[in-house]
């Protein structure tokens, strides 16, 4: 199974420079997903996540285009070919 | 031989040079531009000099950077130089303080963090271990966040010794005689207004504390409301606010050379937080507390700011210098001990953190 994660331009230099990355995650969770991010990208997975494994605070993940805060987090289901992008969500000042 | 000055402040580092005794400065940066620096430090114990900074990456969270090339290039630790072990449920919040350790322990570098924890490293900052007598503490769970967090904030090793004074707010001062393995309070006499007892054994929010000059048995405190000293390593405390406009301020810093000699800036509490009249000073004692002295010509009168805890610092020259960061941006340097300022920069972010070394 191959899921696209698309980047914001400030974490792609994390991962080699690309906003576009196929991952083949070994299960079919957004966290199975991160967790095979992490393990390519550590640095970009702890921009993600903190060490408990929660997606931080103001960084938004969408999966096919929904917001996983508000369908089953972590757990949400990726399915082959579904498309993950990660946002920065509207704070700072 | 440079001065060098590092200014931490909320969206980036500056590093300020001199090169003529202190008396003009030329201010590099932004470093870490947008990203928070609420704890820096230069360590000089090193070939060359570690400028570690604990940074708040906004969105993307917490971790500790360090440049051996004085800012030209940064490093962090892939996986984190500061993580909590599974078993704690806890994340990094932020990094507080960055404390490298005496000269005789070259590699050891103290981090003070939110939550409430104390961090050692072995390697320079590069990685630090949970010290766990602290985090285990059946007090901890007491400990409540201050205004800005519930943090470790001031870590003072002792050269001499295995002990190891840290200040936190709140929670007060705790002291561990055997290098983090056990902790105790050592706050009694520091006031918490805030509490149903007002002179409890513990859960002061102590602002800052520093190491007298003369000894590692004196310290002083400057609290939420008050200012203290002690003369037997925590064990006692008592006021030394007589003499002082206002009572309430952040941080508090001693002479390295000159026992009995420390400066506070007083703020007006406990909502406003700005100098006395909006006149921005420094109070210097020379007598441990006894009296003080209002100084700091040059400071400006027009100044409704703060100065935050690890916003005042001093370098180990002879004499002393005095480096004063605003929240409106301004940096000031004094070369005599405090009596007379001038401007270093202006129009930067809130100032978090200032520290001053000699580079070799």
């Amino acid at each position: 199974m191959s899921v696209q994660v698309v980047l914001p331009g400030v974490l792609a230099d994390l991962a080699g420079g690309s906003k576009h990355l196929d991952v083949e995650p070994a299960g079919t969770t957004l966290a199975d997903l991160l967790d095979e991010l992490a393990a390519r990208h550590p640095l970009l997975g702890r921009r993600i996540r903190d060490e408990t494994g929660q997606v931080r605070r103001f960084v938004n993940v969408y999966v096919d285009g929904d917001d996983v805060r508000f369908t089953q987090g972590l757990a949400t289901e990726v399915r082959d070919g579904a498309e993950v992008q990660v946002l920065p969500s509207v704070a700072g000042g | 031989m440079t001065d060098l000055l590092a200014i931490g402040t909320r969206k980036g580092l500056w590093l300020a040079r001199s090169d003529d005794d202190r008396r003009t400065w030329t201010v590099d940066g932004p470093h870490l531009l947008a990203q928070e620096v609420a704890a820096v430090s230069v360590d000089t114990r090193r070939e060359r000099p570690r400028v570690l900074a604990g940074i708040q990456y906004g969105h993307w969270g917490p971790t500790v950077m360090w440049s051996d090339d004085l800012g030209a290039s940064w490093q962090e630790t892939d996986h984190g130089a500061i993580r909590f072990p599974e078993d704690t449920g806890a994340a990094l919040a932020r990094v507080w303080q960055l404390r490298p350790d005496t000269d005789d322990r070259p590699d050891v570098v103290w981090a003070g963090c939110e939550p409430h924890s104390l961090w050692r490293s072995a390697d320079g900052g590069c990685t630090f271990d949970l010290v766990r007598g602290l985090w285990d503490h059946p007090h901890r769970p007491t400990w409540e966040p201050g205004g800005g967090g519930g943090a470790v904030h001031t870590v003072l090793p002792d050269a001499a010794s295995d002990r190891v004074t840290i200040a936190m707010s709140t929670g007060g001062v705790y002291v561990s005689e055997d290098r983090g393995d056990s902790w105790e309070p050592r706050s009694r006499g520091i006031s918490a207004v805030f509490m149903p007892d007002p002179m409890p054994e513990y859960g002061q929010c102590v602002h800052k504390v520093a190491v007298d000059a003369g000894g590692p048995q004196r310290m002083y405190a400057q609290n939420h409301f008050g200012v203290f000293r002690t003369d037997d390593s925590g064990g006692s405390w008592t006021s030394i606010a007589e003499g002082l406009p206002v009572d309430f301020g952040f941080p508090i810093v001693t002479s390295p050379h000159a026992p009995g000699t420390a400066w506070v800036v007083p703020l007006v509490a406990d909502m406003q937080r700005v100098p006395p009249d909006g006149r921005l000073r420094v109070h210097r004692t020379r007598d441990a507390g006894e009296s003080w002295s209002e100084v700091g010509t040059g400071l400006p009168d027009r100044a409704w700011t703060a100065v935050m805890r690890d916003a005042m610092c001093a370098d180990d020259r002879d004499p002393t210098g005095i480096y004063v960061g605003t929240r409106d941006g301004c940096v000031y340097a004094s070369a005599d001990e405090g009596e007379t300022f001038s401007l270093v920069a202006d129009h930067l972010p809130d100032v978090l953190a200032v520290r001053a070394v000699r580079l070799p």
